[in-house]
């Protein structure tokens, strides 16, 4: 194990090469082109015996990337934001053959307005295609999610690929201390790569993807999928004790911080987590009872660890990085859907849009939210809406920039 | 072109990868090319498949081929082709994967994906050198979703998207887009257009592009009954008519340079190709459409007069003294009897 200062890309890349990934299709895109450089420079060096082919797009790197695994080698790709939408197609492609790699994706707002800094509609954007997802926090997080990510990918009960998740800026350019394993040591916990199915290099012929026209059978191999993900909320647990055993780190899919005897729980997700634990630190030297639940595995969503992180608590905040237009967070829905059918569900459950294209949290915007789940009069509608975090300073700030917009030249 | 391999019916193997049965429609022009193209290519295939109406060789639990099977997607059967061929050699290097296991990685699509959805992926594996083979069976058509204009569809033909209307009667205003210009001017090892009329010349095509390593492309023409609409029974004979009547030159380029492999001994009018196809009766009924069946004739001959006139070495034999007939006076090849 070595101890050294790597960002949130490079951490990535490692997780890539201490995976021993065979195959790396790639395509440029900011934030996440630190990553495809690294690899390059290794797979031309020889330091990395792995073959990187720069694509047309990322329509095509994914595409090369399910050619690849449908072969039977470790593929490994990575992009980000409006490259993970172009793709799109293909993921559903790939999940639906069970391929098992794994997809790193640099979280970045999507267009229009185009923009740089992060938030989390292009990830969730691919909750639905049967990817698995983990959302990091730290670089540490991103080179270990990899590994973990193989190991669940690959198990014959899942095979299911799998997104890892890093917010673009605030963590892939950011430098942390990293304890990178050792190669021999990673391949303890992740042996080479063998199919637990059919591939194209099979002596005898296999047909992958072929045309299913009976409802029933498509239906079959849909459940199949979803069957498959719940299995993976099993293994889990396992392999994250394995990987904790031999690693001294635990990755659990919802990480509970300063929870114990919380009578208000934050909700969030990703590097803008690491801000709200400094805010609850702040409020519980203020002596608020509070406490953050980090939602690490958004795919398949774990019911249960989240149930246990909220249940009996007096209020929940659910902060959402993204906007699902004309409904809100996205994952506030999906904690609500959790939640619902416990009898001490927490009383009041609101949801808070932050973090859209990378805007900071404010200062008195966590006291703001906090004040709110502690006035326990909130009515059901209010529950259901969303609060969209904005200051009165930023309106004005738009405002100038409006000025500027319009004026005549 | 002078045949090494396939020099009667006889030496084209009896032995199906693509067997009859399958979903695809009676007559289908592109299968009965498939069949041919890969008795010629042998066994060891992988075909990556664009959505396309050939999708539904392979239909849950069946396939009619002998070789393994992926479905991409429309846009992308290139990039898959370039995972597949990829892994394949990693393995091979790693010895996962005896040299005798290989494959031949096939692109197998429409001109849909061809010529419109798919050419930026096509035009990608090219630039990298990518060893495969392209496969286009060209309906002229968005065949599969019910005959829509696509960037292959001949000037006058009536689509889906151009029908024929009392306020525009012409069918398709736009001329067709060259695919076999688009990839030879960027030199690959092999480009091709075959017709299932004319077996020995497409099979020793395979045979000669089986040498080159790189991309390799073959547009097959590819009659299609309900899209086309003509009766099943004709497909041989439609494609025949193409290549007599000059609208389809028979031709290969190599690294570029263009050979035209079979040259009609006198070219039949076009006339007699288009009036053999519903998609064209507009040209005929109820008045002659005397205008479009001049252009699309102008059309066919200033073809044939720019190719002498510019590439005249493209109707040499290439072993020149060698060949059978040769040159614009070379033999008829009527195979396409026999089948």
């Amino acid at each position: 194990m070595t101890r050294t200062m790597l960002t949130g890309n490079a951490a990535a890349a490692w997780g890539a090469r201490l995976a021993e990934v065979d195959y790396v299709p790639a395509f440029p895109i900011t934030p996440q082109t630190e990553i495809i450089d690294t690899l390059a420079r290794w797979c031309r060096d020889g330091e990395m015996p792995a073959k990187l082919v720069m694509m047309d797009s990322e329509h095509s790197m994914l595409a090369a990337a399910l050619g690849a695994a449908a072969t039977g080698v470790r593929v490994f790709t990575a992009t980000s934001s409006q490259g993970l939408v172009y793709g799109f197609e293909m993921l559903y492609a790939i999940a639906g053959l069970r391929l098992p790699l794994v997809l790193v994706n640099v979280s970045r707002a999507l267009a229009n307005p185009i923009t740089l800094e992060p938030d989390h509609n292009d990830v969730l954007s691919a909750r639905d295609t049967g990817f698995l997802q983990f959302h990091c926090e730290t670089s540490q997080e991103v080179l270990d999610s990899i590994l973990l990510g193989y190991r669940m990918a690959e198990h014959a009960k899942i095979l299911l690929p799998v997104i890892v998740n890093l917010d673009g800026f605030y963590l892939s350019f950011t430098r942390e201390p990293i304890d990178v394993p050792n190669l021999a040591e990673v391949r303890q916990f992740l042996p080479g790569f063998a199919p637990a199915y059919s591939v194209l290099s099979d002596k005898d012929s296999v047909a992958l993807g072929a045309t299913v026209l009976d409802p029933s059978l498509y239906t079959y191999f849909k459940h199949q999928m979803h069957h498959a993900a719940e299995a993976a909320l099993e293994i889990y647990p396992q392999i994250v004790a394995e990987f904790g055993e031999r690693f001294g780190r635990r990755h659990d899919a919802v990480e509970e911080f300063m929870l114990d005897d919380a009578d208000y729980v934050i909700v969030m997700t990703n590097s803008f987590a690491s801000m709200g634990k400094a805010e609850v630190k702040r409020l519980r030297s203020a002596g608020k009872k509070v406490g953050l639940a980090r939602l690490r595995m958004v795919r398949p969503f774990p019911v249960d660890d989240l149930q246990a992180a909220l249940r009996g608590r007096k209020g929940v905040a659910v902060i959402d990085q993204n906007i699902s237009v004309g409904k809100g967070g996205i994952l506030f829905s999906e904690i609500a859907a959790a939640l619902y059918g416990l009898i001490d569900r927490p009383p009041v459950l609101l949801s808070f849009i932050g973090g859209l294209g990378g805007r900071r949290f404010r200062p008195g915007e966590f006291d703001g939210m906090l004040e709110r789940l502690e006035r326990s009069e909130e009515t059901s509608a209010e529950m259901a809406r969303p609060h969209l975090l904005f200051t009165a300073a930023e309106c004005r700030e738009v405002g100038r920039f409006f000025a500027v917009a319009e004026r005549e030249p | 072109m002078k045949r090494e391999k396939y020099k009667s019916l006889r030496t084209i193997s009896r032995q199906d990868s693509v067997v009859g049965g399958g979903p695809l429609c009676a007559g289908c022009g592109g299968q009965l090319s498939l069949r041919l193209f890969h008795k010629a290519l042998g066994e060891n295939v992988i075909f990556v498949n664009a959505a396309s109406c050939s999708t539904l060789l392979a239909t849950y639990p069946f396939t009619p081929l002998s070789s393994s099977w992926l479905y991409m997607a429309m846009g992308c059967a290139p990039a898959g082709a370039q995972g597949v061929r990829d892994a394949l050699d990693i393995l091979k290097a790693k010895g996962a994967l005896p040299p005798e296991n290989d494959r031949k990685v096939v692109v197998l699509s429409g001109d849909g994906a061809a010529q419109d959805i798919g050419l930026q992926s096509t035009m990608a594996a090219i630039y990298r050198g990518l060893d495969f083979y392209y496969f286009c069976y060209d309906n002229e058509s968005y065949g599969n979703t019910g005959f829509q204009t696509s960037a292959s569809t001949p000037y006058g033909a009536r689509t889906a998207t151009a029908p024929i209307t009392p306020s525009s009667p012409h069918g398709s205003l736009h001329e067709r887009r060259d695919l076999f210009e688009i990839w030879r001017v960027q030199k690959p090892p092999y480009v091709a257009t075959v017709a299932a009329a004319y077996p020995l010349d497409l099979s020793e095509k395979v045979y000669r592009a089986s040498k080159l390593s790189g991309p390799k492309l073959f547009i097959a023409l590819s009659p299609c009954p309900p899209g086309w609409d003509f009766e099943p029974e004709w497909s041989v004979e439609v494609a025949r008519l193409a290549v007599e009547t000059g609208i389809w030159p028979l031709k290969e380029a190599i690294h570029g340079a263009v050979s035209h492999t079979y040259v009609p001994r006198k070219f039949k009018p076009v006339e007699e190709y288009l009036k053999r196809q519903g998609r064209f009766r507009h040209l005929f009924e109820p008045e002659r459409d005397a205008e479009t069946i001049a252009h699309i004739q102008a059309m066919v001959d200033d073809y044939w007069q720019t190719a002498l006139r510019d590439s005249p070495t493209s109707f040499l034999p290439r072993n020149a003294g060698a060949d059978e007939g040769g040159g614009v006076k070379q033999r008829r090849d009527n195979d396409a009897k026999h089948l």
